[in-house]
């Protein structure tokens, strides 16, 4: 039979060439995996707020791996220094990478100087979950939340960012915003490199 | 209404939702590394690992029934084979093979030439006794428990333990009959 048997040994995963990224898995086996996470961190934690950290943590990894990942790959070793640059960066191609499309919008908060808001009108994560009742406004969004984090996080720029629910005029499902918000330092860094 | 023909794991494939690959690895990454954090010993995590599996298998039945227009399979051969051909692609996009049966056709082996379960992973030497793909042998157990198999899946090879290839034996234990759950007259 080809192939079989002829898997090629790397001594090191470092070794192995970097794949295209073009390789797809069913939307379905995500959503169970998915599903599966979060079932499991349910069964660790006492509220919400922590289900949600905890769903944070677990994207926070995923993202400080795609950081490395596409800078390697897709912008040849080179990371965004620029704050514009970093967003744009997660909002395209982050999102194109991991959702398959570039997310609906990227706005900057008009309360706030150091907060920026990507939406979704229907995020991936939240496309097959209801949340009851009794669990408030718990948003898988997390996890979500958290892969930016990841993002931001490695690249220089700490923020706090967290996933809300925002409801739409006229549509049942509410959009997923994730709120960004920027730490003092970055702030002030890319006040001083615009001068 | 008419027969429906079981479709080819490609055509499925193609014509179905799907995600990048990566995002599914990188999530299953770290729902692994959540596990070795908050469990104590490895053999817990590849149980626990396993107990997921099976939750999406019992699930993930109804989608591959609905979807695939797979009917009844009229042995365990065919349904393994089925597994291999149909099921793997049409959830992970990857093929798989069937061999190694044994004589009375109750045990054989399963071969994946590729897993995205396992892209950028590498066991560090703390975890060596790490299944890091048990999820996969719950699916299948949880998958053929529900079509009244009871099974056995277990790993045999694993690249990432330094073998050249992903196996998963599946041993049939028992043919649970089918029963009628309902009186007729309830």
């Amino acid at each position: 039979m080809i192939g079989v048997g002829k898997m090629k040994q790397y001594s090191n995963v470092l070794d192995k060439p970097l794949s295209k990224g073009k390789q797809e898995v069913s939307l379905t086996a995500f959503a169970f995996l998915f599903s599966e996470l979060v079932q499991y961190n349910q069964t660790q934690v006492d509220n919400i707020a922590e289900l949600e950290r905890r769903l944070e943590d677990a994207g926070y990894a995923v993202g400080s791996r795609v950081l490395e990942l596409l800078c390697n790959r897709e912008k040849g070793n080179r990371r965004e220094t620029r704050l514009l640059g970093i967003l744009s960066f997660v909002h395209s191609t982050v999102w194109k990478v991991l959702f398959g499309k570039v997310a609906d919008s990227l706005e900057k908060g008009t309360e706030h100087e150091d907060e920026y808001m990507i939406s979704e009108k229907e995020l991936l994560v939240n496309r097959f979950i209801s949340i009851p009742k009794d669990m408030g406004t718990f948003n898988c969004g997390a996890f979500v939340a958290g892969i930016v984090k990841g993002v931001l996080d490695n690249a220089g720029f700490p923020a706090v960012v967290t996933a809300h629910f925002v409801p739409i005029e006229g549509q049942q499902r509410p959009r997923t915003t994730i709120l960004i918000k920027f730490a003092d330092e970055v702030l002030k860094r890319e006040a001083r490199l615009s001068q | 209404m008419a027969p429906v023909t079981p479709r080819s794991g490609d055509a499925i494939f193609s014509s179905i939702d799907r995600v990048n690959a990566e995002l599914f690895t990188l999530t299953y990454g770290a729902i692994v590394r959540q596990l070795l954090t908050d469990l104590e010993e490895v053999e817990e995590v590849n149980n626990l690992l396993d107990q997921m599996g099976y939750n999406i298998g019992i699930r993930l039945i109804d989608e591959f029934l609905a979807k695939s227009g797979v009917s009844i399979c009229v042995d365990f051969k065919e349904t393994v084979e089925m597994i291999a051909k149909v099921g793997f692609k049409m959830f992970l996009g990857v093929t798989a093979s069937v061999t190694s049966w044994d004589a009375d056709g109750t045990c054989c082996s399963i071969i994946l030439e590729d897993n995205p379960l396992a892209e950028f992973v590498e066991l560090p030497d703390t975890c060596q006794g790490l299944y890091y793909c048990n999820v996969l042998s719950g699916v299948i157990r949880g998958a053929l428990e529900m079509v009244s198999m009871k099974t056995e899946v277990t790993w045999t090879r694993d690249v990432l333990r330094g073998d050249d290839a992903y196996e998963l034996q599946v041993k049939l234990l028992k043919q649970v009959a089918e029963e009628y759950l309902y009186k007729d007259d309830e």
